[in-house]
């Protein structure tokens, strides 16, 4: 009897794993860089070419690093999100304008409202390169130590806001 | 209006599968005739709603109808007809319904060639074949319906991906289709045996057409789907152990064991339990393909926009259809009486080896397969299997089967005979042997793995060929059944052969060419000759211009192409092959660099038609089994009670 009930049970844990696997995304992969300390730069501020920002500056803070360009048609769709969240003031958003020409990025932001607190310029890329950015836009959560807690590929979502980023906010808050 | 009469149409059809499903079986275990007397009229009427459905979502394609959403994310009105036609099949809806249209002309095939099935048998083959219609078109209807409509209207469609528009689309997803699905008859014959108690010789010989047929079916689909990859891809690979390629992929191996095991099953009447599992599996592995695919757990380059919603519905079916029928295997296989004994040397025992060969080898794809999902359900992590795991695992579990399908001709039934064996297979080794130690000497360069290979091949096309000496000197004349296994391992030495010197002796060269450069490898010249605009219908084109010569042969001409179509924006290869028997040249448009230069891929791939030569050869075969007289004269003979026996005893080969 038992030797008949082999095929069975092989098949009864296979579509447990199966129904364990629905829930899982393939695509989503795990940045390296989460829990690791966000790698340091020295860039540009955008709207003040003469001035430069260290990420060092926003130690004791818990903000959002926001990878974008005004070429990035996707952008476009996070944007209004970035604004309400800014201006509700949950958290500071700093800019990273990647591969972008300073003149359009400052239109672009004239245009669509400028969610950031300030943005630096990245216009080789190479920032975003130590960064492991896959294509804009990307957001990184900060925390207080300068860890990164938390990478978003793609444009943040209200769900993604809702149930990730902003609980892991609050928490590292505390 | 017609997108809302194929709606209407697959509703209909969703009930009558109902009713397929539910009277028929009622029938056939409470004895009601007229219950009964539903299954044929039913399966045929599903048919024709499903064909009706079919028809109005290829004419919605046809004719641009932008309001249907299927029409507009998936075809546009430059594409040319025959792809607006296979377009039809291009989306996750559409090819669920190409799906059941192959599985209602199973039914239909089934209720109109099965006049000598005894009739409460053939209720219960197409009540089960009516349920598996009703988990496929409820799964159509609630979640992915494929007539749905777009308001307003988009004023024109989102183009068909590039890649699928190619002839290949056009043939390879039917007969794909119509293989995966052709496991259903077998896998309901199973169940009607299972549910019936009637598990013996006479159950084998019905199923077995059923099954040569699926299995042929499934063999071109996959042919033409390699064939297709490896000339569209553009990088000459013809085979990526991709997830969905295993998935068509484990059943074909599974439906091998199985048409190995319906032949012992039906001459000598052993194995019953074990044909009746794989009968089962093969077709629950067409059924775990559907999830893998449909649902979107693992990625592929087949992958369809996802929806957990689909994921679950498949994943409730297949526990339901698989999980029921193996909890029946299990309940009623103990009752199956044990088969004629047989000797360790035997006929037998190499099929039993052979087809427990080929159940292992699809457990090892499969678990390659799904290891990802795995250990990321366990929390383990993310990785990829490629093709290292499957080359190195896959081989040397083929190996032995193939040698073992070199001497199974060559043995008696029952109990064989040491030293005739020996006598029988000393040519045969002697064959493999000399092909093993010179061909590679022809290509100047000796390596081990080329010759393993080519000893696999030359020792089972040998071992068909021993057989058939063997069948003529003993004065019986042999039936196409017999030639037609003969030619079916002759086509897998064929294949294997051409795997291997593809495997050992291709060359290729990634080249910066500018017009008037030339390389030379691989025995050829190749000339650059330069890049020009070319446009088809719905794209723009850079069209290079290569020619290849071989030292005092003919100029060959090839014309890779590097494609941006209109739509979509993503840019194609298009690669330019000039094919033979004894090797490809193929050739693939890489970028444009500074000037008028240009990246050029080139391959030399030797003797790489063979590999889909040995698949046609192994198809072709079951046109020959299905043909053989047997099989019609046992059905005029099946009304006779005493024909069983006679039968068996009948046909010794």
């Amino acid at each position: 009897m038992k030797r008949v009930l082999l095929p069975l049970g092989i098949f009864i844990l296979l579509v447990g794993f199966l129904a364990v696997g629905l829930k899982l995304d393939p695509r989503e992969v795990p940045s390296p860089l989460v829990g690791k300390p966000a790698p340091a730069f020295e860039l540009p501020v955008l709207h003040q070419p003469d001035k430069r920002f260290v990420p060092a500056d926003m130690r004791g803070k818990v903000w959002l690093l926001n990878v974008w360009a005004s070429w990035c048609a996707s952008c476009r769709d996070e944007h209004p999100l970035l604004v309400d969240l800014s201006k509700k003031g949950v958290l500071p958003i700093l800019g990273l304008n990647y591969k972008d020409r300073g003149e359009d990025a400052q239109r672009w932001l004239k245009q669509y409202g400028d969610p950031y607190q300030l943005s630096v310029v990245d216009a080789d890329g190479r920032i975003g390169i130590d960064y492991g950015v896959y294509g804009v836009p990307e957001t990184y959560l900060i925390d207080r130590e300068g860890v990164i807690r938390y990478k978003q590929i793609g444009p943040i979502t209200p769900a993604v806001l809702e149930r990730k980023i902003l609980p892991l906010v609050t928490s590292l808050n505390r | 209006m017609i997108p809302e009469i194929g709606h209407f149409a697959l509703i209909v059809a969703l009930a009558i599968a109902l009713v397929q499903a539910a009277l028929p079986l009622t029938g056939a275990a409470r004895r009601i005739p007229g219950f009964i007397a539903v299954a044929r009229p039913a399966a045929q009427g599903l048919f024709v709603f499903v064909a009706i459905a079919f028809g109005c979502l290829a004419w919605s394609f046809y004719s641009n109808d932008f309001s249907v959403l299927n029409v507009a994310t998936n075809s546009n009105s430059r594409l040319p007809t025959a792809y607006r036609i296979a377009a039809t099949w291009g989306s996750h809806e559409g090819s669920l319904l190409l799906w059941v249209l192959m599985l209602s002309l199973w039914m239909l095939a089934v209720s109109v060639f099965s006049r000598s099935l005894p009739e409460d048998m053939v209720a219960r083959i197409l009540g089960i074949m009516g349920l598996i219609a009703v988990g496929f078109l409820s799964f159509m209807l609630f979640t992915s319906n494929p007539f749905e409509r777009l308001i307003p209207a988009a004023p024109d469609g989102r183009d068909l991906n590039p890649l699928l528009q190619d002839p290949g689309m056009v043939f390879h997803p039917p007969m794909l289709y119509m293989g995966y699905v052709g496991f259903s008859v077998a896998f309901s014959f199973a169940i009607a045996a299972l549910l019936d108690g009637r598990l013996d010789a006479t159950w084998a010989r019905w199923s077995r057409p059923w099954t040569t047929a699926a299995w042929i079916f499934l063999t071109l689909g996959i042919a033409l789907g390699s064939f297709w990859a490896y000339y569209e891809l553009g990088w000459g690979g013809w085979w990526f152990w991709d997830p969905v390629e295993n998935a068509s992929f484990m059943p074909w191996l599974i439906g091998t064991a199985l048409i190995h095991s319906l032949a012992v099953t039906e001459k000598r009447g052993a194995f019953k339990a074990w044909t009746v599992l794989l009968a089962i599996i093969a077709f629950s592995l067409s059924l775990l393909g559907t999830f893998l695919v449909r649902s979107g757990v693992l990625t592929s380059v087949h992958a369809f926009a996802t929806d957990p919603k689909r994921g679950i519905f498949i994943l409730c079916f297949l526990a339901v259809v698989i999980g029921g029928s193996l909890a029946l295997y299990a309940w009623r296989a103990n009752r199956v009486a044990p088969g004629a004994r047989f000797d360790l040397l035997s006929r037998e025992s190499m099929l039993l080896a052979n087809s427990a060969l080929l159940l292992v080898a699809c457990g090892a794809v499969m678990l390659g397969t799904l290891y990802p999902l795995f250990l990321d359900a366990l929390g383990l992590g993310k990785i990829s299997v490629g093709p290292p795991y499957f080359d190195s695992v896959f081989m040397p579990l083929m190996a032995p089967a193939i040698l073992l399908a070199g001497i199974g001709p060559l043995i008696a039934w029952r109990k064989g005979d040491a030293a005739q064996l020996v006598r029988r297979l000393r040519w045969v080794a002697i064959a493999a042997l000399l092909g093993a130690l010179f061909v590679p000497l022809a290509f100047g360069r000796w390596a081990v793995l080329a010759s393993v290979g080519l000893l696999l091949g030359f020792w089972i096309i040998a071992g068909a060929l021993a057989a058939l000496a063997v069948r003529l000197r003993s004065g019986t004349r042999p039936g196409p059944a017999f030639l037609g296994m003969l030619l079916a391992h002759a086509g897998i030495g064929v294949f294997v052969i051409g795997v291997t010197l593809v495997k050992s002796y291709e060359t290729e060269r990634d080249l910066r060419m500018a017009p008037g450069d030339t390389a030379q490898f691989g025995g050829y010249e190749f000339r650059f000759e330069g890049v020009r605009e070319a446009n088809g219908p719905n794209y723009t084109a850079a069209r290079a211009t290569i020619t290849a010569q071989r030292s005092g042969g003919s100029v060959v001409r090839l014309e890779p192409e590097k494609r941006v179509y209109l739509v979509q924006r993503n840019p194609m290869t298009e690669a330019a092959i000039d094919a033979g028997i004894s090797r490809d040249l193929y050739v693939s448009l890489g970028e444009a660099v500074e000037g008028n230069a240009w990246t050029v891929r080139i391959h030399v791939k030797p003797f790489i038609r063979w590999i889909w030569f040995g698949c046609l050869m192994m198809a072709f075969v079951g046109l020959l089994a299905a043909s053989d007289r047997r099989y019609r004269a046992v059905r005029r003979l099946e009304d006779a009670p005493a024909a069983d026996a006679t039968v068996i005893r009948r046909s010794p080969a």
